[in-house]
């Protein structure tokens, strides 16, 4: 990945962000219409895959604020605490439990919502692990 | 009790944690244990007087109405005493004896185990729960005799044991089942009530052998017997705990539970008193051609256990009553003698018996402790075990076939007579072999001393001991209320000149040790090859000669001929059954396809069959690439938008996935030859038209879905969603995407580890 | 358009099943992502195919219209295709790890790498006088 492209470069500047925005679109949107957590995560990877071709691994680990694992991790975490919550509540494992007014941006907030974003972290988390990981080797 | 059992698997967790506390004689710590277990039976020896019974009661899985409940008896009573004791000795012994060991926790947390799974066996009152129990005094046996797990010969002994007990277990939980399925309950204490019911049906034959296979294996009875010297690989306090007196009688203990219910049936009887014979006579036998003090101790166990088992086969309650009488004293002289062998193999480094003389000067408390215990094995009064023998004499005369029986019989004790002045005499007598030799700390010679004036004391005071322990548990045994009297001194009685006469002819055979032992061990030479050890060895190469020949036939490394196989086998199931049930099926009717589909299809059909051609690595990435992209537009082409972004998504990180390894991967070369392609693109053809014809035919029928209904008309009114498939992957069936998910994060993991942590291995040397 | 599905299906399934029987490890790779996505394909065709009826229920609707697609088999093909790019994802870095390891990505020579090649271990020699 050492022989940059100057159009690639610009390009990217530019589609990264779009693509960022467009994934977590895709998640928000995700509960209504096509859309949602593993594709958003899809998605997103993508636009950071895209970044490390143009400029480096190395750089996109600098872009991160937290490292692929800890992300999936975190990702897996939630997931599972989504499912945990309503036990707290003594309802059974993953019942769905919702906020009862909507919230701006966002919509409808519930406990499947939290596991969605769970799972859209650990894919973004998942997928950059995996190729920054080949990539660097 | 039941928190007495739970504290016990806390004291298996704890136990390694706990040696390690930096307190002065912190292993002593585990010793708590037994010595709560000591207390509570002292508290319960009043109930245990008048036959009243402890029970308690925890539900184990209650849709199966299994319970585990927990019945303290006279039986269970004696046996836990034994337990509580011995166990609280051997703590206080190990801690000396393997002192400064590396594994000391490991040791302890399996001693722990063992010991709450003994006291599990015998307070079972649930047939499966003794079973549970059951196999887990095996499996802390196995771990405690592969203890010192670095030597392989251990790690065999341990196996072998663990095989034959395990074998027997299989055994036993399939007589278990059959006994409770024939009995309507699986509660041992109203099993014993229906005793005639049980004898009378047809499955009582198979019921009996089965449960005899799991006894005798686990009470090292002959064809089974050869583990349990191997078993001596062990530390000797496990020796002396588990492999003689506590584990190993557990086979007993079974065998004297189910009396009332299996036993006094003339199958019953001819076996156990066969297998008991032949025991107790071959292991005073064999023993004599020993020289290690454990082996010589060893295989008078296996004779000792084949007297209970003996007993118990002639029934009588006064069989009964010399059986547990017997155990006891077994126990309490046999326990003893083990940790003196301890003690001399700490001191001296060897216990072989030859080399072995004079320690008595060197090392008098041991030597003492050895004498009492040795007393008692040897059959003098005032000791247990000379009561013991008097009543094994005594109820053997009383049986009908008494003339043959007493013949072996009292040739096995003279046998154990003879090993008993080898292990407890021998080594102390003569000049002093050893110089070095001396005194071990009052840990390893004060618990045999201790079991050993027991010993004497419970000769003496027989009356007492007859009363508290042997009659509540021979009670429990013949299910009716009984009196035990004993005493050490009945006058002049067949019995006893009999046991006059075994002590001389021991002391006899003592002085010309030699030569007896010279012929004994020829013939055991010769016999040797014949052993069940053998067949056992037999049986394992066999075992492994045919796992290998499977193995290699069916697991041969070609890849490509399990998948001919999976192949081949599916055309040949699913053309059978097509076959078969042709009828009702129909292939679809024709539909003129639109322009566009055909061309996508057409893109699909051209980029396999150039991916299969292509040697180029370049070009192999862009036709998956294509394929995968057509493939999507079938996706967003037949309602399923979703799959359609996602495979996009996909197809392009597998895209830049190839591309960030390319030119790390070998070239895509073709390496066989024109035929073998022929060959397998025929088979993959077949493969692929059976799929193409089942698509056909499951297209064709009308759908029918059980759920998807359900969630196409929850999904609004229960999860607030209206992209159905969004709402089953997070909702509906959130737990399955859950578990993907964890699938993914695996395969992340498995990646770095794949990568990294092989090339630093790499880097390092 | 059954029929060009079917053909679809066993012609992926065909490569699939050719590929995975070569002796390279490399064409046994491809060949996994052809039979992956073959077999993502047979699912969906069993969930019948409905062109143009997404199972979105549209807005002012409580639940989506008849003859809606099959949506159970879209969300298991769903979180499919995403487990099999981490399938796929490790299969790489194992042929990779592999090839760079051994140097050589021939299925026949790695049949020997990690037991001896005709694996016979005995189970243990008879020892006399043991007992």
């Amino acid at each position: 990945m050492n022989g940059r492209s100057l159009l690639l470069n610009v390009a990217v500047r530019y589609l990264m962000p779009l693509l960022l925005i467009f994934s977590v679109f895709l998640l928000l949107r995700g509960h209504n219409e096509v859309g949602g957590g593993f594709v958003g995560g899809l998605v997103a990877a993508a636009a950071f895959m895209l970044y490390a071709i143009a400029h480096s691994p190395a750089e996109v680990h600098d872009l991160l604020p937290v490292s692929p694992r800890t992300l999936f991790t975190l990702g897996l975490f939630m997931a599972l605490l989504s499912g945990l919550l309503p036990v707290f509540g003594n309802q059974p494992f993953q019942t769905g439990l919702w906020l009862p007014e909507p919230l701006p941006v966002l919509g409808k907030v519930g406990t499947p919502f939290l596991f969605d974003t769970g799972v859209y972290l650990l894919v973004i988390g998942v997928i950059l692990h995996i190729l920054l990981t080949l990539a660097e080797d | 009790m039941v928190g007495l059992l739970f504290s016990g698997l806390a004291a298996t967790l704890i136990a390694p944690f706990i040696v390690r506390l930096p307190v002065r004689r912190a292993a002593w710590l585990p010793g708590i244990f037994p010595a709560a277990i000591f207390a509570y039976l002292l508290f319960s020896l009043p109930a245990m007087h008048t036959s009243r019974e402890r029970i308690a009661s925890l539900a184990w899985v209650p849709s199966l109405e299994v319970d585990l409940t927990f019945r303290l008896d006279g039986l269970g009573f004696l046996f836990s005493l034994l337990i509580a004791l011995i166990g609280l000795l051997v703590v206080l012994y190990a801690s000396d004896y393997l002192q400064g060991h590396p594994q000391l926790g490991r040791f302890y947390a399996a001693l722990m185990l063992f010991m709450t799974a003994m006291l599990g066996v015998v307070w079972s009152d649930h047939l499966l729960g003794l079973f549970v129990f059951w196999e887990l005094t095996s499996i802390s046996s196995y771990l405690l005799i592969g203890f010192n797990h670095e030597e392989e010969s251990s790690r065999k002994a341990a196996l072998q044991a663990l095989l034959v007990t395990g074998g027997g277990g299989l055994a036993l939980l399939a007589g278990l089942v059959l006994l409770g399925l024939s009995g309507g309950t699986f509660a041992l204490s109203t099993l014993n009530l229906r005793g005639e019911v049980l004898r009378a049906s047809p499955a009582y034959p198979l019921a009996v052998g089965l449960i005899l296979l799991g006894a005798l294996t686990k009470s090292a009875q002959f064809p089974f017997h050869f583990w349990l010297p191997g078993a001596m690989a062990a530390p000797t306090p496990v020796s002396a705990y588990l492999h003689s007196a506590t584990m190993v009688k557990a086979g007993v203990y079974l065998l004297a539970r189910l009396n009332p219910a299996l036993g006094g049936t003339p199958l019953w009887n001819t076996l156990l008193v066969c297998f008991g014979l032949i025991t107790l006579a071959g292991g005073a036998f064999l023993a004599l051609s020993q020289h290690d003090l454990k082996r010589l101790l060893a295989y008078t166990t296996v004779g000792a256990l084949g007297g209970m088992v003996f007993l118990l086969g002639i029934g009588t309650p006064l069989a009964v009553k010399a059986a547990l009488t017997f155990l006891l004293a077994h126990a309490l002289y046999k326990g003893a003698l083990f940790l003196v062998a301890g003690g001399i193999d700490h001191a001296t480094h060897t216990r072989d018996i030859r080399s072995l003389s004079g320690l008595a000067r060197a090392m008098p408390w041991t030597a003492s402790g050895a004498l009492l215990a040795g007393a008692s094995m040897f059959g003098l009064p005032p000791t247990f075990g000379f009561v013991a023998k008097e009543l094994l004499y005594e109820s053997t005369l009383a049986h009908p076939a008494a003339g043959w029986l007493i013949l072996f019989v009292f040739l096995a004790m003279i046998g154990m007579g003879l090993v008993s002045a080898w292990v407890a005499i021998r080594p102390f007598l003569g000049p002093l072999s050893f110089h070095h030799a001396h005194e071990n700390s009052w840990l390893l010679w004060g618990p045999p001393l201790l079991l050993g004036s027991l010993g004497i004391l419970a000769g003496w005071q027989a009356t007492a001991v007859g009363e508290l322990l042997i009659q509540p548990a021979a009670t429990a045994i013949l299910g009716e209320a009984q009196k035990v009297k004993l005493s050490l001194w009945h006058g002049i009685t067949p019995y006893f000149l009999l046991s006059l006469a075994t002590m001389a002819l021991a002391a006899m055979a003592y002085l010309w040790s030699k030569p007896v032992q010279k012929s004994i061990e020829r013939f055991f030479a010769h016999l040797a090859p014949l052993g069940p050890e053998r067949g056992y060895r037999r049986a394992m190469n066999g075992l492994i000669h045919l796992a290998n020949f499977q193995t290699n036939l069916w697991q041969n490394g070609y890849l490509r001929v399990y998948i001919l196989f999976i192949i081949l086998t599916t055309l040949a199931l699913a053309t059978g059954a097509l076959l078969f049930n042709a009828q009702g099926l129909h292939l679809p009717a024709f539909t003129p396809p639109r322009f566009y589909e055909v061309l996508l299809i057409g893109i699909i059909l051209a980029g396999v069959g150039a991916v299969v051609r292509t040697t180029s690595r370049l070009a192999t990435i862009a036709l998956l690439g294509t394929v995968g992209l057509s493939i999507s537009l079938i996706y967003l082409l037949y309602s399923a938008p979703d799959l359609a972004i996602v495979q996009f998504a996909v197809e392009t990180l597998t895209v830049i996935l190839f591309v960030l390894v390319i030119y790390r991967l070998p070239k895509f070369t073709r390496i066989q030859g024109q035929p073998a392609r022929w060959f397998d693109l025929f088979v993959a053809l077949a493969g692929g038209t059976l799929m193409t014809l089942l698509v056909l035919l499951v297209t064709s029928e009308t759908f029918v879905s059980l759920v998807s209904p359900y969630f196409n008309a929850s999904s609004l009114p229960l999860a607030k969603g209206r992209n159905v498939v969004n709402v089953i992957l997070v909702d509906f069936r959130g737990f399955d995407t859950l578990g993907e998910i964890t699938v993914l994060s695996l395969a992340a993991i498995g990646v770095f580890a794949l990568l990294r942590l092989v090339s630093q291995d790499r880097k390092k040397p | 358009m059954n029929i060009l599905i079917a053909l679809a299906t066993g012609a992926l399934f065909t490569g699939g099943l050719y590929m995975m029987m070569r002796r390279s490890l490399v064409r046994v790779l491809v060949g996994i992502l052809l039979l992956g996505n073959a077999i993502n394909l047979t699912i969906f065709a069993a969930g019948r195919l409905v062109a143009f009826t997404p199972p979105i229920i549209a807005p002012g609707q409580s639940r989506p219209p008849d003859g809606v697609a099959d949506p159970l088999t879209q969300a298991l093909i769903l979180t499919a295709i995403v487990i099999s790019f981490g399938i796929t994802a490790f299969a790489v870095a194992l042929v990779r790890q592999t090839y760079s390891q051994t140097g050589t990505d021939d299925l026949d020579l790695l049949r020997c790498t990690d037991v001896p090649c005709p694996p016979e271990p005995d189970w243990e020699e008879p020892q006399e006088g043991n007992s």
